[in-house]
């Protein structure tokens, strides 16, 4: 084994997060420090997945492949392609964020909270570098352990329901999932996920697999109507658990909707791809208005996440009615714009639960109604909360923009209709966003408590900066992304469109 | 030639990022030098530019800068389209913005965010050029939207004014649904021209046309009009402008720059870009002509009951937005982008010069409470003056020649409804005329109204002000006279606009025109000359002669005056089935459906589902031994007597 760096990238930060819980709560800023460290050592080395990927071709890259469980021929495979390298640095690029954010604000247990977030890194790297379904699997669940602790010890009133409510749920999903790999590897012998793309199935079995890996996803991303858990676990959720929640978590839906459901099941995924399309359509538009009346920001925010999740799988699912034969531009428009936004929404979610963190950080309240004229106290503050909320509206110049636009694009081009219910995003998140921006900072202070705020101090104003500047560059220049990822996606479009029967 | 076209536009960049990130550190002199230094530097190589393409006849320029993304054989760039059409808009853009960077000095002075001010008019003039200057869909969509953002934060710029962020967050809501309507357009250029490409998408228009879509509806129509409705949000069309009055909230300068001068012209400047693609869709041409009528006409009518000075103005930049839409859809485009540019500098003027009143009157905006400042500010009055004559095509004025051209190029038209958009654009020249003298009576002339106080600190404003005004009256004064016949009939605009043979608007024109001069003479012997008189004497008459006369018709009028005052109802109307009607759908939708239906029911429902069947089944799980052991002796009982006497093949017969 030449090459262990996916392996490095997945224990580097569990071992990481052991070592930091041995370090104990009493040595909180040693605990801090290693935490911080290790999470940009991860990152730099996560960047030499970028610097020295292959985009030429859509094969799996940095293979790692031994025996695990021999009896039932499982192996420890990893890889990445188009799809998951860049997943894999959202992932650890988030995790510094959380990190730095929770810096001063977790008093109780930090060690322990650093040490959550660090395992929980690698978990996810783990998820999406698996090639072997039970290493996902296992990952995949464990995943769950991590954040099911962030949410129920470190969480709000009523985290307890909300971590609960959460675990249930994506456990749910997951079973599912579960069983039909196992079905799959009765059928093939294998547990390679690659060898499941090439598996031949046929129509009754696609469609029951399409099915368990749907709710296993759909759940996760969250689609309408299985949604419900998010605006709970987001508003129980400390800002740094929000942040991994929004940024990296729901995007294990997004990622197995391209990893399995497409090459897996390709004629059940075009068989029910509209209904897919409908329930994302409804997340937009329906959930939009649902966003619109929320009083609380981070609820506000979370249903802004499922309704912008919603672009993702309809660009996945439209690629079948806006393919053309000779021109695949617009099938690929759909799957390049849901990969683009979702890394572009792990940027602006990420950064809209960080500003609404650091208004609660101040005064210990996530109603819009509590504040006001924010601005007056804290003008540098709002400068990015106005520029972060312009990116979740989809201004052209931000991240938000590029996703939303090609898949709009695509859309329009499987059926015109569906582009007019996608488009009125461009009204209603602009609607619902905008007027939480201008509840909460413009207008003149009527809280006198709002008088009182400090503007951002260091810490936070280099975080959101960081932000700020990849929402922007990937705003005016998308093509470093997409080049990544095209060679990937057009061998998935391929899978995606060559029947198994 | 390409490194001049990017100093251009990024020129005013540089000057904002200088002043947003910096210019609290390094003070305002610093800011006003780098803000304004980049402008002037955007001026003068426009007007290089423009010299070498529209004078010197240099060949346009059309390539791309970047590639933003690139997927399959479908580019999309960034990237400048420099032709004489750009190079108009190039020098309209950077000399009125320039003129409102010079003002701003002297209009925002006591302002604690000055820098900022100067940051945002600079990042918007950045902008503006991004959205002229662009080869294509996406790019222009960008700037659409930037010059969106920009106006949302300028007019918002008095934070603590509840009615400006009420203003703002309207304005940017409304321009997005025109915007929405811009965006499928563009989506379905995609579609069916697979580029995003203007050269690209024209060149291929023959391929399109005919094609049709959803039962039967020309592809082309379609996609102009979803365009269209992105232009009647920018240029505040009935009835997507209501925002417009509303953005008066923001500081004077940027009512001048943006909502006057060039941001809501953006829309006019696009449908001319996109002219191949209208004259082949004559239904979408008569849409535009009959929406730019309603609105030239309707909202001039609203600025006769404003009492508002800035209001005034805006109103009647609605109605001057109309007009230039009406020429858009008689295919006299060449004759809307004349008045667009006589008109930037006209109401940049007018603004500017009202600007200059509210701040002699310590931002007193009310008319009635004005009067008699002709004498305390006489360079204001002189420009204004300028300008109001400009504004009402008094014969010799800018506005005069371009009004006149759009008038007679509706008379010359063909279309269906053209007769009674020629009815609807004359009877607004008598309405021109009287709002706007109306105002400049009230402002100017009579008895001072103003309290002792007030009255008694007005003088004229400072160089800074003084001098864009006196600079905008120059070519508000003559540039109609020397431009008119290169701009609609000698070429300037030729190859960037098409005209199909069957649009005979312009060619007619062009057989009865002589000469700039000779429009004069000619002039007295027709009807909009006499419209423009009448509307001048009933101002006078109504607000100096015999003021009485305005009271009796107001009370004898109450129904229609009731109608003008509450501006046709439309804010009312949005207001009950937009927001409040989308507030209780989304409350509807939260407390019934989401949390009410899915949630409480279905999920928590489950839950306690289970926890039911637990419920009823923990009774039994009593752990005693005792209790376990007769289940089971009860249940194997049951088991046998169904072994022995039941089942397919009892052991036991009965």
């Amino acid at each position: 084994m030449d090459n262990s760096l996916l392996s490095l990238l997945i224990w580097l930060p569990i071992f990481a997060g052991i070592f930091v819980i041995l370090i104990g709560n009493e040595r909180a800023i040693t605990a801090r420090w290693i935490s911080v460290a290790t999470s940009i050592l991860v990152f730099i080395i996560s960047l030499s997945l970028y610097t020295e990927f292959d985009s030429n071709t859509h094969l799996m890259q940095f293979e790692e492949k031994t025996s695990w469980i021999s009896q039932f021929n499982v192996y420890y495979h990893l890889g990445v392609d188009g799809i998951s390298m860049p997943l894999i640095i959202l992932t650890t690029f988030s995790t510094i964020l959380v990190i730095i954010a929770g810096w001063e604000v977790i008093q109780t247990r930090p060690a322990h909270y650093m040490a959550a977030f660090l395992m929980m890194e690698g978990l996810i790297i783990g998820v999406f570098s698996s090639l072997d379904a039970i290493l996902f699997y296992a990952f995949w669940e464990a995943s769950l352990i991590p954040m099911l602790l962030i949410i129920g010890v470190w969480g709000g009133d009523n985290r307890v329901y909300a971590a609960i409510k959460f675990f249930l749920y994506t456990f749910l999903g997951s079973v599912f999932m579960l069983v039909s790999l196992i079905y799959m590897y009765n059928k093939g012998g294998s547990f390679s996920i690659l060898a499941m793309h090439d598996l031949s199935l046929t129509a009754t079995e696609q469609a029951w697999i399409f099915w368990a890996f749907f709710v296993a996803f759909a759940v996760k991303v969250p689609m309408f109507p299985v949604h419900t858990w998010l605006p709970d676990a987001h508003v129980q959720a400390p800002t740094g658990g929000s942040v991994i929640l929004a940024a990296i978590m729901l995007k294990m839906g997004g990622y197995g909707f391209f990893r399995f459901s497409l090459p897996i099941t390709p004629d059940a995924s075009y068989e029910f791809s509209e209904v897919v399309i409908i329930l994302s359509l409804i997340a937009i538009v329906y959930i939009g208005f649902v966003a619109l009346v929320q009083r609380d920001m981070k609820k506000l925010i979370a249903y802004s996440s499922i309704s912008h999740m919603g672009f993702v799988t309809l660009g996945v699912f439209a690629l079948f009615l806006a393919y053309k034969p000779g021109a695949a531009e617009a099938a690929l428009l759909g799957l390049e714009g849901a990969m683009v936004q979702m890394i572009s929404h792990g940027f602006i979610s990420a950064a809209m639960f960080l500003v609404v963190g650091v208004l609660y950080d101040r005064l210990h309240s996530r109603e819009i109604s509590t504040y006001g004229g924010v601005i007056n106290s804290m003008p540098k503050f709002t400068g990015f909360a106005v520029l972060f909320a312009m990116a979740n509206a989809g201004l052209p110049g931000t991240s938000g923009f590029v996703g939303e636009f090609m898949v709009i694009l695509s859309a329009v081009q499987a059926n015109i209709w569906y582009g007019v219910l996608a488009g009125s995003t461009l009204i209603v998140g602009a609607a619902y966003t905008l007027w939480m921006v201008k509840r909460v900072f413009w207008g003149a202070i009527t809280n006198p408590d709002v008088e009182t705020l400090s503007d951002l101090n260091a810490r936070e104003f280099s975080i959101l900066a960081v932000l700020a500047i990849a929402v922007v560059a990937m705003g005016l220049y998308p093509q470093p992304v997409i080049d990544v990822m095209h060679v990937t996606i057009e061998h998935l479009l391929n899978q995606a469109l060559t029947s198994k029967l | 030639m390409e490194q001049i076209y990017l100093i251009i536009a990024l020129a005013p960049l540089v000057g904002a990022i200088f002043a947003g990130f910096f210019g609290s550190l390094l003070g305002r002199m610093a800011t006003n030098v780098v803000t304004i230094l980049g402008v002037l530097i955007s001026t003068v190589l426009s007007m290089y530019v423009f010299n070498y393409h529209v004078l010197e006849g240099g060949d346009a320029f059309n390539e791309n800068i970047y590639t933003w993304m690139q997927i399959g054989n479908l580019n999309i760039s960034v990237g400048f389209l420099i032709d004489n059409l750009t190079a108009v808009m190039l020098v309209i853009v950077s000399f009125v913005s320039l003129m409102v960077h010079i003002y701003t000095i002297g209009y925002m002075h006591d302002d604690p965010d000055y820098t900022k001010f100067f940051s945002y008019i600079s990042l918007f003039t950045f902008s503006m050029f991004i959205l002229v200057m662009s080869n294509n869909f996406m790019q222009l969509f960008f700037g659409w939207e930037a010059v969106g953002l920009v106006s949302y934060l300028l007019i918002g710029f008095w934070h603590h004014k509840e009615s400006a962020v009420e203003a703002n967050f309207k304005a940017f809501l409304v321009n997005r649904v025109g915007d929405f309507g811009f965006l499928l357009g563009i989506a379905l250029v995609l579609m069916y021209f697979g580029s995003l490409d203007y050269a690209e998408v024209f060149a291929s228009l023959n391929n399109v046309t005919g094609v049709t879509m959803l039962d039967g509806a020309s592809v082309i129509t379609v996609i102009c009009i979803l365009l269209f409705i992105g232009a009647m949000g920018k240029s505040a069309q009935v009835p997507l402008h209501v925002w417009l009055p509303g953005s008066m909230e923001g500081p004077t300068p940027i009512s001048a720059l943006i909502h006057a001068a060039t941001m809501v012209t953006a829309g006019i400047f696009m449908v001319s870009r996109m002219s191949p693609m209208f004259e082949l869709s004559e239904t979408a041409l008569i849409v535009v002509m009959v929406v730019g009528a309603i609105t030239a006409l309707f909202m001039g009518l609203l600025g006769i009951v404003q009492n508002d000075i800035k209001k005034v103005v805006a109103y009647s930049t609605l109605s001057q937005l109309g007009y230039m839409t009406v020429a858009l859809g008689v295919s006299a485009y060449s004759a809307a982008i004349f008045h667009l540019m006589t008109h930037a500098f006209f109401k940049a003027l007018l603004f500017l010069a009202a600007g200059s009143v509210i701040v002699a009157l310590h931002h007193q905006q009310d008319i009635r409470k004005m009067g008699g400042l002709r004498k305390k500010m006489p360079i204001t009055y002189w420009t204004a003056l300028i300008g109001t004559l400009a504004l009402i095509g008094f014969p010799g004025f800018a506005g005069f020649y371009s009004k006149d051209m759009i008038i007679e190029a509706v008379h010359f038209s063909s279309l269906p409804f053209a007769d009674w958009v020629y009815v609807a654009v004359i009877a607004g020249v008598f309405i021109t005329a009287f709002y706007s003298l109306r105002m400049f009576f009230l402002v100017f002339h009579g008895e001072s109204r103003m309290d002792e106080h007030t009255s008694s600190h007005v003088k004229e404003s400072s160089m800074s002000i003084t001098l864009p005004l006196i600079a905008l009256a120059i070519p508000s004064l003559a540039i109609g006279y020397f431009t008119i016949d290169p701009m609609l009939f000698n070429g300037w605009l030729d190859d960037a606009i098409t005209v199909a043979a069957n649009h005979t608007s312009m060619a007619s024109l062009k057989q009865e025109f002589h000469g700039a001069g000779s429009m004069i003479p000619h002039a007295l012997q027709t009807l909009p000359f006499w419209m423009m008189v009448g509307g001048i004497a009933s101002a006078w008459v109504l607000t100096l002669y015999r003021t009485q006369w305005a009271t009796w018709i107001q009370k004898k009028f109450h129904r229609t005056n009731y109608v003008l005052e509450s501006l046709y109802g439309f804010d009312r109307f949005n207001d009950i089935v937009f927001v409040k009607g989308v507030k209780s759908l989304g409350n509807f939708l939260w407390k019934v459906s989401d949390s009410g239906l899915i949630d409480k029911m279905v999920v928590n429902g489950s839950a306690r589902f289970v926890g039911f069947i637990g419920s009823v089944v923990r009774p039994i799980q009593t752990g005693y031994v005792y209790h376990y052991a007769f289940f089971m002796i009860v249940s194997l009982l049951i088991i046998l007597t169904w072994v022995l006497f039941a089942g397919e093949r009892p052991l036991l017969e009965l």
